[in-house]
């Protein structure tokens, strides 16, 4: 019997997976704490079993993630004893970024994607895991599941590779990078059900809970910590929300949701009517913006 | 016209939303089709797909109204929804209304859930179908009903039918614009259907449709009453896919990587590409052709009984063997086979020719070798699908090549595997992807001749003649000093006592090379047999001075590749463009200058430089004898040659 869509799944990711580090010098994976990294670490452990997968984990650190994240990436990491590297850009930091201030422009690029080059430069990694998905966002649907970077870490989205097969090419020059999805083909759903099936941990802000929210411009924000400055007007409200997709707070939208359990989110998912990417802020900056982001060298 | 009534997103029986246990699982085992749109440019492709996810209510709210403000805002429907707005989502797309690179969508119905690659029509971007076509199961062509069958809906169909692809749809768009006429529509399948048997597709489907107006995707059109057959989701839906077929192909695994899974035994690390395996069956190592049994599949959640096409999997085997990443392990009943040089077609992807001789990265399966490819033997023209006579192979062209790999590789016709008898080609400067390649067969001969083994070997040579041997290689423009220099060279060479020989660009033409002009391919065959010529002296163990223009770093590399390490001396002479023009001692850049010789290096031929010479001569500072003195200590100091 032909394998299941999930176990189909899988095997392409563990098979990337190994590709990349028998022909990679120094891989790493990235590491958000969201749903899709929890599934790539979990496909991570199995790929490379009864040995630890063999490379870091890095968490690009914004600091304005929720809290909750940070409590699940720590225990994560003492749990399954991986290298775990946590990145702050110092001169966000000196700066003083704030994403409620600065605006979500200005915080991605100095907090994200220049921190993550930064960090790969650092480091020397010559090739990246990232959770990306195709189903996620356009530009994303047309990049290659090797992705070269330049050594300015640029993506030319009219230069890819050609990726025939299962024959993927690795190589690249001294200062240039791969960005390697092995998700590139599963969707949200897939991802929810795999969760289901492998019973793989996440951050319960994906659960329904009551939270204490303010609205914003029609998007629903979490008041996780005292950084956040409240209106005249604004009263936080505790309502039953959960998140579809986990950032930074001040820029994540949350949905209402009775949905309490991974069941609960799948039977959810399959009657909605809005996509997945709709609660993410930074998202909204401009059309083409995710294109735009990735050319400059965002995941 | 069909409409569909608006409806919840993928809405499955709402019994089912209750158990959601019960829908996950049947829906895990519905079957997946990974197909394609193609077609040329214009015909519609992108527009095919959005209205399909639109009409199958596959579209989330705030996804259609992004369509809708981009409709209105960078559309070409006048306002209207326009559907390849959902798929074009770089920039250069949307600003010049095509389709560059493929996109992935993904959707599912009840019965199915489907990966489609939406691929770019324009000749110049093949490379990018191609890549969406080489995973694909079945294939939508696109044609204007204005315009029927163009050149490249038969290039499309034949890369199609190359790559592998069995069935194939032709969806005739834009009927609206022929007023649905039934003669147009039987015209056009009747045209096609012609060609389609020349080029080896098992099925072929037509379909009438309007892509921008619905008709025949989701539902029959009334406006198309004299079409009887299924719908584009219908087709879709329904068309057969063997998902069974590589469980009944004999079994294959290349091995990615090595593992320790236990301190007592190795394992073995790969996907399944075809056939079944279990513990306690016989499997081949190949290339080496050890035999064992499989010990164990061990996975994450414990031994497997039984490992399926696609599975990855780690394998523990009950002997001692040597297997390393890029072997095959396979039924020991039906192995792979074993070569080095083959019969393939070659499809060139990229803006540099493909030069027979130049040698490239091949890439199969989890095994990366250097490859060279001889002239090829013919290219296809992919509308009319006759034999040309080709040297070399341009951007987009494919050829049938043989093809020559410095170590023997495990292998399967393409036809029976894609896995094990598709590769790709990587230059080996850019590291760039400029090739992809299937295997035919392997050439007999490479069984036949094998490397004969003397007792006097390069080292005794060279020590009968007090010497070490080893390559000099001059390279720079015409007109650089190197002969000059490399004159000098050997000179000093011979009044110390040592065994040279000084291989002559212009001496070797009137010989060895007096079949070779300058164009490209014929200049990487100069330097293939000068390279040849130059190792077969330093196996009998002389000093060999090379003093060839060289101008590709590629062929130098290979050369380089030829001799052991430290035997390889790289001399740059380097003497800019204007200088050498200046100097100009045999005339030829006055005459490449009038365009009396064509392809001149420097002038119409370009010079790549080398990066990374043992040796760079300025000779715009420094006279010849001074550099000889200067290339006599580098080699002094290398320990090639003694003291004086």
């Amino acid at each position: 019997m032909p394998l299941t869509h999930l176990e189909y799944l899988e095997a392409e990711s563990i098979h990337i997976m190994r590709e990349v580090v028998a022909e990679a010098e120094k891989p790493v994976m990235l590491y958000s704490m969201g749903k899709d990294s929890s599934v790539m670490l979990h496909l991570a452990l199995k790929a490379f079993h009864p040995a630890r997968p063999p490379f870091p984990l890095l968490h690009i650190d914004t600091t304005w993630k929720f809290r909750e994240m940070y409590q699940f990436r720590d225990r994560m990491a003492k749990e399954l004893g991986i290298e775990l590297l946590v990145y702050i850009n110092p001169a966000g930091l000196k700066m003083r970024i704030n994403p409620f201030i600065h605006g979500s422009t200005l915080h991605t690029d100095i907090m994200k994607t220049q921190a993550l080059r930064q960090a790969l430069d650092l480091y020397g990694f010559d090739a990246a895991f990232g959770g990306a998905r195709r189903d996620e966002e356009k530009s994303r649907a047309k990049e290659r599941i090797f992705s070269l970077r330049s050594a300015q870490h640029h993506w030319d989205p009219k230069t890819q590779r050609p990726e025939l097969w299962r024959v993927y090419n690795c190589r690249t020059h001294q200062g240039q990078s791969i960005r390697v999805f092995p998700l590139s083909n599963w969707t949200e759903l897939d991802v929810w059900q795999y969760i289901h099936r492998e019973k793989i941990p996440v951050v319960p802000l994906y659960f329904a809970r009551e939270r204490p929210v303010v609205e914003r411009n029609g998007t629903l924000i979490m008041v996780d910590d005292e950084r956040m400055p409240l209106g005249e007007n604004e009263t936080p409200l505790m309502r039953m929300v959960r998140f579809r997709t986990l950032g930074c707070y001040p820029l994540t939208g949350a949905i209402e949701s009775t949905a309490d359990t991974v069941s609960a989110v799948i039977r959810e998912m399959l009657l909605t009517k809005r996509s997945e990417r709709e609660g993410r802020v930074i998202d909204f900056d401009a059309t083409a913006s995710m294109e735009k982001k990735k050319q400059e060298g965002y995941f | 016209m069909s409409r569909v009534a608006p409806r919840p997103r993928q809405a499955p029986p709402t019994d089912l939303i209750v158990d959601v246990e019960h829908y996950l699982e049947a829906q895990q085992r519905t079957g997946l089709l990974r197909f394609i749109t193609c077609g040329s440019v214009d015909d519609g492709k992108s527009t095919l797909i959005g209205r399909l996810l639109y009409e199958a209510n596959l579209l989330f709210e705030d996804q259609l109204a992004a369509l809708e403000a981009d409709s209105k805002k960078v559309g070409t429907q006048d306002g209207r929804l326009d559907f390849a707005l959902l798929l074009d989502g770089l920039t250069a797309e949307r600003e010049q209304a095509i389709t560059i690179d493929v996109a992935y969508r993904f959707f599912s119905t009840d019965k199915r859930k489907f990966i489609v690659a939406d691929t770019p029509g324009h000749e110049q971007y093949t490379r990018n179908m191609v890549t969406g076509a080489s995973t694909a199961d079945a294939a939508i062509l696109l044609v204007d009903a204005r315009k029927g069958v163009v050149p490249q809906t038969r290039r499309h169909s034949y890369l199609a039918s190359l790559l592998g692809i069995r069935h194939l749809l032709l969806a005739v768009n834009k009927m609206d614009l022929v007023d649905y006429s039934r003669a147009t529509f039987a015209a056009i399948e009747d045209l096609y259907r012609a060609f389609a048997d020349q080029i080896g597709l098992e099925r072929v489907d037509c379909i009438p449709v309007s892509a921008l107006k619905g008709d025949n995707i989701l539902s029959p059109s009334d406006r198309t009453r004299w079409y009887h057959g299924p719908t584009v989701m219908g087709y879709l839906e329904t068309v057969p896919v063997d998902h069974a077929r590589l469980e009944r192909v004999p079994f294959r695994m290349p091995v990615q990587w090595v593992s320790r899974p236990h301190p007592d035994s190795r394992g073995f690390a790969g996907i399944v590409t075809s056939g079944t395996i279990k513990p306690g069956q016989r499997i081949r190592v190949l290339p080496s052709g050890q035999d064992s049994c499989v010990a164990r599949i061990t996975a994450y959640q414990g031994d497997l009984v039984e490992a399926r096409p696609g599975q990855s999997i780690t394998l523990t085997l009950a002997d001692e063997i040597d297997v390393s990443r890029g072997d095959v392990i396979a039924s020991a009943d039906a192995p792979t086979g074993v070569a080095d040089q083959f019969e393939a077609t070659v499809i060139w992807m990229s803006n540099q020719p493909m030069l027979p001789g130049r040698p490239y990265w091949l890439k199969i399966g989890a095994k990366t070798a250097t490859a060279t490819i001889t002239r090829p033997k013919y290219r296809v023209n992919v509308d009319t699908l006759e034999h040309l006579a080709a040297k070399r192979l341009e951007l987009n062209e494919i050829g049938v090549c043989n093809i020559s790999v410095d170590r023997l590789i495990p292998f399967d016709p393409y036809h029976e595997n894609h896995d094990t008898g598709g590769f790709i080609l990587i230059d080996r400067l850019s590291n760039d992807t400029v090739g992809a390649g299937l295997l035919h067969f392997a050439l007999r001969r490479a069984h036949n001749i094998h490397w004969q083994a003397t007792d006097v070997d390069k080292r005794a040579r060279a020590a009968r003649k007090s010497q070490k041997a080893c390559v000099l290689w001059f390279t720079g423009l015409s007109g650089a000093g190197k002969s000059t220099i490399a004159n000098l060279v050997e000179r000093s060479l011979y009044g110390r006592g040592l065994h040279t020989y000084l291989l002559d660009g212009d001496n070797v033409r009137h010989g060895l090379n007096r079949d070779l002009g300058f164009t490209d391919e014929d200049r990487v065959e100069n330097i293939r047999r000068v390279a040849e010529v130059a190792r077969l002296m330093v196996d009998a163990g002389l000093i060999v001075l090379v003093s060839f223009i060289s101008p590709f770093r590629s062929e130098r590399r290979m050369a380089r590749g030829m001799v052991e390490e430290g035997e390889f001396i790289e001399i740059f002479v380097d003497t800019p463009l204007a200088v050498a023009e200046e100097r100009d001692p045999k005339g030829l850049y006055r005459k490449a200058r009038r365009g009396d010789l064509k392809n001149f290096t420097g002038i119409d031929s370009p010079y790549e430089p080398p990066e990374h010479a043992e040796i760079r001569i300025d000779t715009t500072v420094q006279p010849a004898e001074s550099a000889a003195g200067q290339i006599i200590a580098v080699l002094a100091e290398k320990g090639l040659i003694g003291p004086r």
